[in-house]
């Protein structure tokens, strides 16, 4: 076991700045704020980036490097970190507090502390005027430590500690305005839907530790290693897991919260509800991965779920009119590629496009949020327009977001979207509807992100009162930062990402020889994309009347779509009614005034019985207290007199009487 | 002087005074009806219970019964002191010592 703790720092910076911020915040002034808030996820970046540096250099130079004498394991992934003290220690279970960093909590680092420390630079403009500012900070600050702390996790308990972590930041940040009813009420629901999945997580942990003795990552895989573990109890952990990455992941049917949750501030939005916490589903099941290869039906699950909750939520967003929501449509719908992606075992691409997503829609949320700070909170498409003029930088950053998330070569969304789909595609002819299904995905994305497009930044403005104005640099920082990545974050490749991966999550299926494949693959998606383009180009610019047109003649299917799927309803008298109504017919009335009122009134009527009985001992008469207290002093020492002398008489009498 | 008496008077009659007196002293406590008395025969019995200790100890050569009974003096010194106080007490507050009549729990 080896004592140093570097690893430790990356997720206790971040608690520390949550820690200061969060006690003194508020009699500190707003520089210091600023600063302690920006500092911590930075020195968390620049740790991780230290770390790559380490893992990809050789060791001659780190040893020159570095800050002192080195350990030459350095660069041997996965490094381990396990704190001095035992955690847990029950019978032959063991769980410390370890660290791992291995390639795939590598990436995820990266773009949680890289994204992070952008989204809280963003953040220091778009929060300038909240009275909450140094709240706001300390939970953001809590968030990045809660989510490091659940990347770098070796063990599932660890793992969920930061996974619970991420729920209480997220239910925090969605309800920072708390006063307003409607946040409020969407941040319970984001936590009461997360705790549906963290069921689902807490009975795969049980299950793991009943079977395999152990929630160590690493020594969950050596275990499978052996013959005999196929399906069966593996298939059940498997898909509890896939609950509680549902609930996280917004997957169908837990994505309800997702919608809702863009009650919070857009920041929170980004880095939240967009780049990394509703990725931790998508890294777990990568994290686990080796339970699902060892289980095909509940990989096959994950896949079609992944499938359906991209084509079901793309469906939504083509209607949705509040630009947030269109994104967070969208952001469901790519979580399901990712997870289509974990469901064909193409795990690397499914982190590949993890972090592509994590650039362009971190990028597509907080160039929503500058537009909607810029035209004084407006959030609904309609009463937008021809913002392009005013807002050039914020126009052409959206523009890069677009593309990539559309999937036009070469920005970034293209590549790693293919990875996905051609990976589907050779799975056989079950991939071959997995990878249509992502398809048509792809052309509805293509649709939905040009109308945002159209409706918001071109066309004549439909609103005349507001004037609009481009953000501070603090904002438009990030957002270049963040529009290059979506330019260039793809162009690293599949294969190298891949070949990078392979240790953590396994290597790539790929077909020999089938480069022509792939590039007829990649034809097709784009095609869909532009298919999706020219669609929205038509409705939109050349004929902006259609839409509402289209609206009218199909009133029923753009209902359906408009109250997306009535689900929202559906489960409010599916589950919340009936539980409602448990809970106030049946808990209140028959164990609330019935049950526990009951005994209760049983357990003091029997007390004040007792006592207007025993009060009369209590007479005040010294000479009675004497009394007893002679009785009693008489009684023990009868009790050995009667012990030793009159029982023996007793008995022999009885002998003498009865004989034997 | 010991060993005389000792052998003169036997231990039983040393029982037999001090089952007497704790006899006289339970009989007291439970009869009387001034507090002082009441008092007293609990110092009666206490001294019963000493006789009882040093006439063992005679007995059997052995010290510890002897040092018990200081003990019990000791403590019955401080009981006095205490009891004295607390009956002074209760006489300036209901200007009696019949038991019988303070029997109220409160001022």
């Amino acid at each position: 076991m080896n004592v140093s703790l570097h690893l430790w720092l990356i997720p206790l910076l971040p608690f520390a700045g949550f820690l200061i911020n969060g006690i003194l915040g508020r009699r500190l002034p707003k520089w210091l704020v600023t600063t302690v808030a920006l500092i911590a996820p930075l020195g968390s970046f620049l740790l991780v980036l230290w770390n790559t540096l380490a893992a990809f250099a050789p060791i001659e130079i780190i040893a020159w490097n570095g800050p002192g004498p080195l350990p030459r394991e350095l660069t041997r992934m996965p490094w381990v970190e396990t704190c001095p003290f035992t955690w847990i220690s029950a019978g032959a279970l063991h769980i410390d507090f370890s660290f791992v960093l291995d390639q795939l909590s590598l990436v995820m680092l990266l773009v949680v502390t890289g994204v992070g420390f952008l989204i809280h630079v963003y953040s220091v403009g778009y929060m300038k005027d909240d009275e909450g500012y140094a709240r706001f900070f300390s939970y953001l600050n809590l968030f990045l430590f809660f989510m490091t702390v659940l990347v770098l996790a070796g063990n599932a308990l660890l793992m969920f500690v930061g996974w619970e972590g991420v729920g209480l930041a997220s239910y925090l940040l969605i309800g920072f305005y708390f006063q307003k009813k409607s946040a409020a009420d969407a941040g319970k629901k984001a936590f009461i839907v997360n705790r549906i999945g963290d069921f689902g997580f807490l009975i795969a942990m049980f299950l793991l530790v009943a079977n395999f003795g152990t929630l160590t990552f690493s020594e969950i895989a050596t275990k499978l290693a052996y013959p005999g573990w196929q399906g069966g109890v593996v298939t059940v952990i498997g898909l509890c897991l896939l609950l509680g990455a549902a609930g996280k992941s917004a997957q169908l049917p837990l994505y309800i919260w997702l919608p809702d949750a863009m009650e919070g501030p857009t920041p929170v939005s980004a880095l939240i509800h967009a780049a990394t916490m509703v990725t931790a589903g998508i890294y777990m099941v990568a994290r686990t991965h080796v339970l699902f290869d060892h289980s095909p039906f509940a990989l096959g699950v994950v896949a079609t779920i992944g499938a359906l909750t991209a084509l079901f939520a793309a469906t939504i967003a083509l209607v949705q009119n509040d630009i947030k929501r269109v994104l967070a449509y969208s952001t469901i719908s790519q979580l399901g590629y990712m997870f289509l992606g974990c469901g064909v075992a193409a795990y690397s691409a499914a982190i590949f496009h993890l972090v592509t997503h994590a650039f362009f829609k971190a990028l597509l949320f907080l160039a929503a949020g500058a537009v909607i700070h810029s035209i004084g909170g407006e959030q609904d498409l309609r009463k937008m327009g021809g913002l392009w003029k005013k807002l050039p930088i914020t126009f052409a950053v959206t523009t890069a977001g677009v593309l990539a998330i559309a999937g036009f070569p070469p920005f970034a969304g293209f590549f790693s979207k293919d990875a996905i789909l051609y990976s589907a595609f050779l799975q056989g002819a079950g991939g071959k509807i997995l990878w249509f299904a992502g398809v048509v995905t792809a052309l509805l994305t293509s649709f939905y992100m040009f109308r945002l497009w159209y409706l918001a930044f071109l066309g004549e403005s439909r609103s005349k009162d507001v004037h609009p104005h481009e953000s501070p640099w603090t904002m438009r920082g990030p957002l270049l930062i963040l529009a290059a990545l979506s330019v260039c974050g793809g162009w690293i490749g599949i294969e190298n990402v891949g070949n990078f991966m392979a240790p953590s999550v396994g290597a790539l299926a790929t077909d020999a020889g089938s480069a022509s494949l792939e590039h007829m693959l990649m034809v097709v998606a784009v095609a869909a994309a532009l298919l999706g383009w020219y669609i929205a180009d038509r409705l939109y610019r050349q004929k902006p009347a259609q839409p509402a047109e289209l609206a009218t003649t199909y009133p029923e299917s753009y209902k359906l779509l408009a109250n997306k799927y009535f689900v929202d309803e559906f489960y409010g008298a599916a589950v919340v009614k009936p539980l409602l109504n448990l809970s106030k017919y049946f808990l209140e009335w028959v164990v609330e005034i019935g049950i526990l009122g009951g005994a209760a009134w049983l357990i003091g009527g029997i007390a004040n019985f007792a006592g207007t009985i025993l009060q009369r001992w209590q007479s005040g008469n010294l000479r009675s207290y004497a009394a007893w207290l002679a009785a009693g002093a008489a009684a023990v020492l009868l009790f050995p007199l009667l012990q030793s002398v009159m029982f023996p008489i007793i008995h022999h009498m009885y002998i003498y009487r009865w004989g034997h | 002087m010991s060993s005389f008496l000792a052998q003169e008077v036997p231990l039983a009659w040393y029982l037999l005074l001090s089952a007497v007196l704790f006899s006289l002293g339970v009989v007291g406590f439970l009869i009387k009806r001034n507090l002082i008395t009441v008092f007293m025969s609990i110092e009666l019995m206490l001294n019963g219970v000493n006789l009882s200790f040093v006439a063992f100890a005679q007995q059997w050569h052995e010290v510890k019964g002897q040092i018990f009974v200081f003990f019990v003096m000791m403590v019955a010194a401080a009981e006095a002191a205490v009891g004295l106080a607390i009956i002074i007490a209760v006489f300036r507050a209901r200007a009696t010592l019949a038991v019988d009549r303070i029997d109220r729990m409160k001022l």
